[in-house]
């Protein structure tokens, strides 16, 4: 087990946005947290590595309570991306330095150059090495700032919505990459998603929020076409296509409710 | 994670030794125009003679006292001022988020000068004679600091105020230093509608922003200090501005304590300003441009934003005082009204431009 929450709770100004939250992960997992927009599935990913403060509950990273460590300790046990990547003047080569912060005394380290560069290797990005980040496309900001989080050397990754700005090409590439680096450095990832057929292929376990609570945790099984009615509030249909599972969202009869109802 | 298969990539460092180059760069010019400054104004002394001067080799009486008792103090302090107004406006921009960022136009000098003119005036720590060049001659530097420093504090916490409840967006910090700037001017011309005709002349000189005023070397000492200790204080969190300029999210997720950097940074940053403002007035504009000009040419990374802006602070304040004493010789103009003449526009370009970052 890498990460795990208990009886997470979050409140926002008195009010209740996150309560009794919790699950666990294995390294090599991908998780992703599904809901409806505002339910929380930010703020959550937030609590986890103390970018919000929970009010209650525990989270544990490789037997660490998070409580216990400094912000400089969690900074290198997770790392964080965005949905929104601030850009500058900056070539991508220091963007990407900057993710060694929590690892810098001083100043850098040859150490942490070496670093950098494998991460560019690893994300194939060699080309974009001194290219400004003001002036890249947004499937290559969204690069950037996952190899940020990874020369953090984390044991669990966090992205917020990391497909949400992408192309379709972009989209898939970037969910097989965080794939791939997740299994092969024994590492978790834990991510907010919209899109359940891209959550399907590419996670391994399911958090679905309703109402600020885990409604329902577990692997491909639990999404179900009445769990996901009653999360989004619609009807889906589940199927098969080329041995990928997808789901085609709404039904005949719901599109004719709901147009009669804007008719009306 | 493990990261072995790594090199270190000779074009990035290619890519860094340019930037080097560039602060090297920045240190000869800076000393080129310090031995021209020291070395021109009504009575020329040539650059040799200067240099051998300086280096406590007498070559005559009246060129020694020229020197070290007028142009060094002077070329010193615009020096001093200059790294100070700059490096505390490119820190103001990174901790804000905002590229409008700077001591005068958030109207923190106008606070300062507001409380040197009232702990002057009201608790006479300083001397007034209606003289242009020495309107004022500071009895307590301490004090009037200080009470310039609790002003610019003042100014600073409700920027911070401000920028916490509505964001730090540029027009909302625009639209802040505006009214602070015309709060505390009103609170000047205050002090002056009931000073004497003496002490009214005094205020109006004294306002005017001029590096000429110091001719003190304990002055020079407490700015000169106070400015090497913050720019090192800001060097070394460069990291952490890079950080927060990457956003706040961000910062944080890498370890920053985003708010108490914010704050202990607009602190120092208050400080800076209240003490060239004390003993200098109001010079706008420095903290502005530098910053800007320094990253058209070496970019945002505070790395080398931060020595680079505080450089050409240094130069830019430092050619604009030589200007100023040269351009309607033998009248010597205070270097505010050069800073302004050049600062206005700019800043009219930034807005046009977009500020975004």
């Amino acid at each position: 087990m890498i990460l795990s929450v208990d009886e997470l709770q979050f409140l926002y100004r008195n009010r209740k946005i996150l309560h009794e939250i919790a699950f666990s992960i294995d390294e090599g997992e991908v998780v992703a947290i599904l809901g409806p927009n505002g339910v929380g599935k930010t703020t959550l990913l937030k609590c986890l590595n103390r970018i919000l403060n929970p009010r209650g509950g525990t989270v544990h990273i490789d037997g660490e309570n998070l409580s216990d460590l400094g912000t400089m300790e969690i900074a290198r046990l997770i790392g964080y991306v965005p949905q929104r990547v601030e850009t500058g003047r900056l070539t991508a080569f220091d963007a990407v330095l900057l993710g060694r912060r929590p690892h810098i005394k001083w100043d850098i380290a040859e150490k942490d150059l070496k670093i950098v560069d494998s991460v560019f290797k690893l994300l194939s990005m060699e080309n974009l090495r001194l290219s400004y980040i003001d002036e890249m496309s947004g499937g290559e900001l969204q690069k950037v700032a996952i190899a940020r989080s990874l020369v953090q050397e984390p044991k669990v990754l966090l992205l917020d919505e990391p497909t949400s700005s992408l192309d379709l090409r972009n989209q898939v590439e970037i969910l097989a990459v965080i794939r791939q680096i997740v299994l092969q450095h024994k590492i978790a990832a834990v991510m907010t998603m919209h899109d359940l057929n891209q959550a399907f292929r590419y996670a391994d376990r399911f958090i679905l929020l309703k109402g600020g609570k885990v409604h329902a945790y577990g692997g491909a099984e639990v999404i179900t076409p009445q769990v996901i009615e009653e999360v989004y509030g619609l009807p889906v249909v589940i199927g098969e296509i080329s041995g990928m599972r997808c789901v085609v969202p709404g039904s005949p009869v719901w599109d004719c409710k709901i147009s009669y109802a804007a008719s009306k | 994670m493990h990261f072995a298969d790594g090199a270190v990539p000779e074009d990035y460092l290619v890519y860094v030794r340019r930037k080097y180059f560039w602060i090297m760069g920045g240190f000869l010019l800076l000393f080129i125009m310090f031995i021209y400054s020291i070395s021109v104004g009504a009575v020329t002394i040539p650059p040799r003679e200067v240099l051998q001067t300086l280096m406590g080799q007498s070559v005559s009486d009246a060129w020694d006292s020229i020197i070290w008792n007028i142009r060094l103090p002077q070329a010193l302090a615009a020096i001093v001022a200059g790294a100070g107004l700059s490096v505390a406006g490119v820190v103001m921009q990174s901790i804000l988020r905002n590229p409008l960022g700077s001591p005068f136009t958030l109207g923190i000098s106008n606070a300062g000068a507001f409380g040197a003119a009232f702990s002057v005036i009201v608790l006479g720590t300083g001397k007034m004679q209606s003289s242009v060049a020495n309107a004022v001659i500071i009895n307590n530097p301490y004090l009037t600091t200080m009470v310039a420093f609790i002003f610019c504090l003042l100014a600073t916490g409700v920027i911070l105020l401000i920028s916490r409840i509505r964001g730090s967006s540029p027009e909302v910090m625009v639209l802040a230093g505006v009214s602070l700037s015309s709060l505390f001017t009103a609170g000047t011309m205050f002090l002056q509608y009931f000073a004497d005709d003496t002490q009214l002349a005094a205020v109006v000189f004294w306002t005017f922003g001029d590096v000429g005023r110091v001719k003190n070397w304990m002055e020079l000492g407490i700015m000169t200090g106070v400015v090497l200790l913050s720019v090192i204080f800001f060097i070394a969190n460069r990291w952490n501005y890079n950080a927060i300029d990457a956003g706040d999210e961000t910062a944080k997720s890498l370890g920053v304590n985003v708010e108490k950097i914010r704050l202990i940074g607009m602190i120092i940053a208050a400080l800076v300003s209240a003490v060239i403002v004390s003993f200098l007035g109001v010079i706008g504009f420095v903290g502005l441009i530098c910053p800007h000009m320094v990253r058209r040419i070496i970019g945002d990374d505070q790395r080398f934003l931060i020595p680079g802006s505080t450089l050409l602070g240094a130069i830019l304040l430092l050619v604009s005082d030589t200007a100023a004493r040269l351009i309607v010789s033998p009248y010597v103009l205070p270097v505010s009204i050069l800073t302004a003449f050049m600062g206005a526009p700019t800043f009219i370009y930034l807005l046009i431009r977009g500020y975004k970052r």
